[in-house]
């Protein structure tokens, strides 16, 4: 598959620190490509170089083939973790404003069904609650009915609710091909919507590919989980079980479910409460980096 | 860049931009009744005439004869010095001086409408034996009719800094500068928008405290109202520049807002808006012809009171032009959007 946008070599140092040291990646058409890691891990740099927001201080990025320029500007769409918009001015206003600015823009009425607009229309848009107001800018970043989405942290902050339906919307333009350029510390949000990720550390990529593909490489276990207390003092050495303290739980990685369980039964541990999972991406940022990402 | 596509941005930008002013009623409200109180408060003050005070344009000073000396000792009289009679005649006639001295030619002139030229003649024969009397006439010029430039200009001077360098700052600050680059909108058609609403509102609001202003106080107007339009417009123009200069880099709203003071209030003191600078040291008033409000309210007061035509404020006019198209420039060449 052709490449949409390509980022070669991108770095980014600034007199304090380097926050992006060469990162290269490719984008195809048509996939939700998610950049993850934690705070401070070069995502929304290496996001902003992309937009072309900021520039490299090497290192090169691509769309369509070609160094971005005003047909990037017209077909690209983009939200920003933090957005201010002008004072004074209605969601309807603040959408015509934008419209204005692109040489075809979305249908305005379906902009605003899509988005849930309709209702407060008419309101100011410093009065928008924070769900309303990550849908306002949504729709700003679709309303050239962009080729390519770029979507930074859209859900920080938002209740469990608005986040829920914040994917339902980002699937359904995912569904129209879109192509989207998601950041995110959230690896749950980036398990429900990427097709590929990027696993951002210190300004490095560590990991790269579909999410299934880098948890199968990395992990042939399963979790089992049980609280901190149930095990404390049973297990011995012989048994081959490592166990994780994590988040006031004891994790237990193994090939053996069964095998484990009757260990576990064995040494007289209540299983009451176990938990049994696959491993998820945050396991893979801990597997790689011996940290947790949210920390 | 299409022509077509670049205007309509730039058009969405203006339109945006006025109503974010005009929907801030805070902003017009302070805008436009600021001004009116001012000159309000300055006519109330200065009407009343009752400061004993005189002002005596004196030329040739350096070349005193004996007999001027005892009357320039005179306590209560302001002596400020003339370089050139030509100029300082019509002063005389607008009552801007009480009387005028011309020491090498032993002569004096005085206005016959004026009550304080009046008052001095007759102290001056006794002070100052043999001095021929010359005679003009003409109506005085009240503090009033002399401030209302000077208040226009200042308020053009605050509008234009703070309306769009400050602005700008914000926007830079609280990021809608970077969501706008995000968009095709250039930064010649984001810059051009603001400068043009602002300008118009400018227009609008001058207006409307100059009817105010006419109304609750009346004052002389003698010239071309397109002229002092014309005039208005350059001097706005300057100051916006100005502010944009300011604000092509900054991203800090307290820093900006402590340099658009630094900027403004040396400016509204040097200019002219209140004050005259005759009489003040020769470093100041070459000082204050740097100052774009220092051109904008001598051309607007030069229209106002003495009627004059677009020839005889051309300096002014060329000099408002060639800062606006310098602070414009290098303004350009500094801003950034992030």
């Amino acid at each position: 598959m052709t490449a949409l946008l390509e980022a070669k070599d991108l770095k980014k140092s600034y007199p304090e620190a380097e926050a992006v040291r060469g990162v290269s990646f490719a984008i195809p058409r048509g996939v939700c490509f998610g950049l993850l890691g934690p705070n401070g891990a070069g995502k929304t740099t290496t996001v902003e170089m992309l937009e072309g927001i900021l520039a490299p201080s090497s290192g090169s990025v691509a769309y369509r083939g070609q160094a971005l320029g005003p047909r990037f500007r017209q077909e690209a769409g983009m939200m920003f973790q933090s957005t201010a918009l002008q004072d004074f001015l209605t969601v309807g206003e603040t959408l015509d404003l934008f419209a204005s600015f692109y040489a075809a823009a979305r249908s305005r009425q379906e902009l605003i069904e899509r988005c849930a607009l309709g209702e407060f229309l008419g309101r100011d848009t410093r009065r928008l609650s924070g769900g309303q107001r990550q849908r306002l800018l949504l729709a700003i970043a679709l309303v050239n009915d962009p080729l390519v989405l770029f979507l930074d942290e859209p859900t920080t902050g938002l209740d469990p609710q608005s986040r829920r339906n914040f994917w339902d919307l980002a699937h359904r333009i995912k569904a129209e091909g879109k192509t989207l350029v998601l950041t995110t510390h959230y690896m749950e949000e980036a398990h429900e919507l990427c097709d590929e990720i990027a696993i951002m550390d210190h300004g490095r990529i560590i990991a790269a590919g579909a999410p299934r593909d880098l948890l199968d490489r990395h992990f042939q276990e399963s979790v089992l989980i049980l609280p901190a207390a149930a095990l404390e003092g049973r297990l011995r050495a012989e048994d081959g079980l490592a166990a994780h303290p994590r988040n006031g739980q004891t994790e237990i990685f193994t090939r053996d479910v069964n095998a484990a369980i009757q260990v576990l039964l064995q040494r007289g541990a209540p299983l009451d409460r176990l938990q049994v999972r696959t491993p998820t991406l945050e396991d893979l940022f801990l597997h790689l980096t011996g940290r947790e990402l949210r920390h | 860049m299409e022509p077509r596509a670049s205007l309509r941005r730039a058009f969405a930008v203006f339109r945006a931009r006025n109503r974010e002013f005009l929907r801030d009623r805070m902003s017009v409200s302070w805008n436009l009744i600021f001004p009116v109180l001012i000159v309000l408060s300055f006519a109330f003050a200065f009407t009343q005439e009752n400061l004993a005070l005189f002002k005596v344009g004196v030329h040739g000073a350096a070349e005193a004869p004996e007999q001027a000396r005892a009357f320039r000792d005179l306590k209560y009289i302001r002596f400020v010095p003339v370089a050139d009679l030509q100029r300082a005649l019509p002063q005389l006639e607008r009552h801007q001086y009480d009387l005028l001295l011309d020491l090498p030619g032993g002569r004096y002139w005085v206005n016959e409408k004026s009550p304080q030229g009046y008052m001095l003649e007759r102290i001056l024969p006794p002070s100052a034996p043999g001095l021929t009397r010359q005679a003009v006439s003409g109506e005085g010029v009240r503090y009033v009719d002399w401030l209302i430039p000077g208040v226009l200009g200042m308020n053009v001077m605050f509008s234009s800094l703070f309306g769009v360098g400050y602005a700008i700052v914000r926007y830079r600050k609280n990021g809608v500068l970077k969501r706008l680059r995000a968009t095709p909108l250039s930064a010649f058609e984001f810059l051009g928008a603001h400068v043009a609403s602002r300008l118009w509102l400018i227009v609008l609001v001058t207006v409307g405290v100059y009817l105010g202003t006419d109304l609750l106080v009346g004052f002389q107007m003698n010239g071309s109202y397109w002229l002092l339009l014309l005039v208005l417009v350059l001097g706005a123009l300057s100051m916006i520049s100005l502010s944009l200069l300011v604000a092509a880099r900054l991203a800090n709203e307290e820093t900006a807002n402590g340099l658009l003071n630094l900027i403004s209030w040396p400016m509204m003191l040097l200019s002219e808006v209140w004050f005259s600078l005759e009489g003040s040291p020769e470093a100041v008033r070459q000082a204050a012809q740097a100052l774009p409000l220092t051109h904008l309210v001598g051309a607007a007061r030069a229209v106002m009171i003495d009627g004059a035509g677009a020839a005889q404020i051309a300096p002014q006019l060329a000099m408002l032009v060639l800062t606006t198209a310098l602070l414009l420039a290098l303004a350009a060449r500094w801003f950034r959007w992030d």
